[in-house]
């Protein structure tokens, strides 16, 4: 089975977020770039599929300038087979569907699965626009996957519970969390490895960005906390009544 | 011209999501000069589908369609294209749920449409359209410019008001023939959930964190969630140690709510669990440390160990709730 996983490189969780010229962009100086946490999680399910005997090849890709390059040795490091990178700054969600859809169109893949959302953008549109340009069947945010033989059964979260929908080829998938738990670790012998795998650069096809971030703004900072002692904690629901009037 | 909604229900039901979603519609057809249709699929009341309307609705599609039963991203998303082009929806409004963060993408492909998820607010301008989005996981927000002529837009739960706007509601049969080339993904097996409030949902949520220390302790949390209606979360190590149940894990790698209060109970207040919260209305942290970081973004704070806080608290949230 041939599997294409599609990697955000964002900022680490921990970043402080801080824009610069004017609030129309992002602050890189000191942010520390990592693997998205919902694909790297999906990528140690396919590893662990994998590892357990599954027949399955794992390309990575990712659409992005040469500074996503360390995001993914990182990612050959934890076991994927092979890597691609698109040579484009990824503006928005459709410009990045388009660059995917191209590649698969060459790849024959059977399943194309990313991360539920990316940290930074949140968009979650990088899925579903890619399914609707190949005419590809697709499952939004998967919580589960199982082969059994050769058959991929997914587990989908829904507002009224779950469903279980078995795959079918070629398909779309996006996911994240209920995959995995705790991410893989490289470990040396895949790091030495992952100087060996191949990382292919595509030049970008098609560009067809159609919105364009205008402005970032941050949280209005909050106000000092009130705090209640211990003896008094009755205090605690009078002022989410009078103060706050929320309850 | 239209603001088309696409208006889900849930055995025939609608919820404060739905009304949510028609009266940013209706806010927004009003600044470009339209009105607003839903579209739902399956057997609705019509006093149901009179809600709508008091929302602010003008008329709704209801499809009817043994093929549509069950849910694939494929059918439902060919449906809502038809739907917008035979009302030539220049909007289209969707949840920033389960099933519309599925259908908007392959919508907005199908519509040739500029699409924004997780708007926060009403466009700060129509012309050119500009949108307020979440971003960088609750830590920030963008304002993005949407410029193809249809524009698609999934809402932020309990980010717009539910505001009554009565209209007199045109009911309309929607016929449409599903491709069966659309129904390859069908879900072989559907399981319910207990039917408890749901974290998206939720107006009130109680969160518990590692500091409760082991899931025979949940029952001061669950006891307070059902004081006062709420639902019950937790934060991700919670999750991962298997204390409570995957869908209750919030944060910026779990669900971003944004509820109206938010008690956190023995949860440390990381850069990762906030992102997710601090959209909530107002923040309550209760922590045994004084440092904790929770309290810097905690609107009321008790620093005590919460064996002994929360009990003290139920009572007196009850006593309050005897009294309304
Ligand atoms: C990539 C990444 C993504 C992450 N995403 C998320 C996420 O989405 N959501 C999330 O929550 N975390 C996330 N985390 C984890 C996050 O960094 C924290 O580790 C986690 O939030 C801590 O959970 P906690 O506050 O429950 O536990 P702890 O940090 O262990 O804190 C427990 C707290 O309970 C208090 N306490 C102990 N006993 C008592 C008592 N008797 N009474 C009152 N208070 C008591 C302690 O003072 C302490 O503050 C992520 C981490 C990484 C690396």
């Amino acid at each position: 089975m041939k599997v294409l996983i599609c990697i955000g490189h964002v900022p680490d969780t921990t970043s402080k977020i801080k824009f610069i010229e004017n609030d129309t962009k992002f602050n890189t100086t000191d942010i520390q770039y990592i693997i998205g946490p919902h694909e790297e999680l999906v990528l140690t399910r396919l590893l662990d599929l994998r590892d357990a005997g599954n027949n399955m090849n794992i390309t990575a890709i990712t659409v992005g300038l040469a500074e996503t390059e360390n995001t993914l040795r990182k990612v050959l490091a934890m076991g994927a087979d092979d890597a691609i990178r698109v040579n484009a700054e990824p503006t928005n969600a459709f410009f990045v569907a388009q660059q995917i859809a191209g590649v698969v169109k060459n790849g024959n893949y059977d399943l194309v699965i990313t991360g539920k959302e990316s940290i930074d953008y949140n968009s979650g549109q990088v899925a579903g626009m890619l399914a609707e340009l190949l005419n590809f069947p697709s499952i939004n945010t998967a919580s589960k996957l199982e082969i059994q033989g050769e058959k991929l059964i997914f587990e989908r979260e829904t507002d009224l519970g779950k469903e279980v929908i078995e795959g079918v080829k070629p398909m779309i998938v996006s996911a994240g969390k209920g995959f995995a738990i705790e991410p893989r670790i490289p470990n040396m012998r895949g790091i030495m490895m992952s100087r060996k795998k191949s990382l292919a650069v595509l030049e970008p096809t098609q560009n067809g960005a159609n919105t364009k971030i205008e402005k970032f703004y941050l949280p209005q900072p909050k106000g000092k906390c009130k705090m209640v002692a211990t003896d008094n904690v009755p205090e605690l629901v009078r002022l989410l009544h009078e103060d706050a009037k929320i309850i | 011209m239209a603001v088309l909604v696409y208006t889900e229900n849930w055995n025939g039901n609608f919820k404060k999501l739905s009304y949510e979603l028609v009266s940013y519609a209706h806010s927004i057809a009003k600044s470009i000069g339209s009105q607003v249709v839903c579209l739902t699929v399956g057997n609705v009341s019509n006093e149901n589908l009179q809600l709508l309307a008091q929302y602010g609705a003008s008329k709704v599609l209801v499809c009817k369609n043994a093929d549509l039963e069950k849910f694939t991203t494929q059918s439902y998303s060919s449906l809502i294209a038809k739907a917008a082009e035979t009302e030539k929806a220049k909007v289209l409004i969707f949840a920033s749920n389960a099933s519309g963060e599925a259908l908007a993408p392959r919508v907005s492909v199908k519509l040739s449409a500029s699409m924004v998820s997780n708007a926060v607010g009403v466009p700060t301008s129509v012309e050119p359209f500009v949108v307020r989005k979440k971003a960088y996981s609750g830590k920030a927000f963008a304002d993005v410019v949407l410029d193809a002529p249809v524009k698609v837009l999934t809402l932020t739960q309990n980010a717009y008001k539910v505001e009554e706007n009565p209209q007199n509601l045109n009911i309309e049969d929607f016929q449409y023939q599903v491709d069966s080339a659309d129904l390859k993904m069908l879900p072989s097996e559907i399981i319910k959930s207990d039917g408890k409030l749901s974290v998206s949902d939720a107006e009130i949520l109680i969160s518990g964190g590692r500091g409760l220390k082991g899931p025979e302790n949940w029952g001061m949390v669950e006891e307070m969630a059902q004081i006062l209606g709420a639902g019950t979360c937790c934060s991700r190590p919670v999750a991962d140690l298997g204390w409570r149940p995957h869908y209750e894990h919030v944060g910026q790698t779990g669900k971003v709510v944004a509820p109206n209060l938010y008690i956190a109970i023995g949860i440390s207040g990381a850069i990762q669990h906030l992102a997710g919260v601090n959209g909530s209305k107002v923040l309550v942290a209760i922590n045994k440390d004084p440092e904790a970081p929770f309290f810097d973004s905690a609107d009321y704070g008790i620093v005590g160990d919460a064996f002994e806080v929360i009990p003290q608290l139920n009572e007196a949230f009850r006593k309050f709730k005897a009294q309304q």
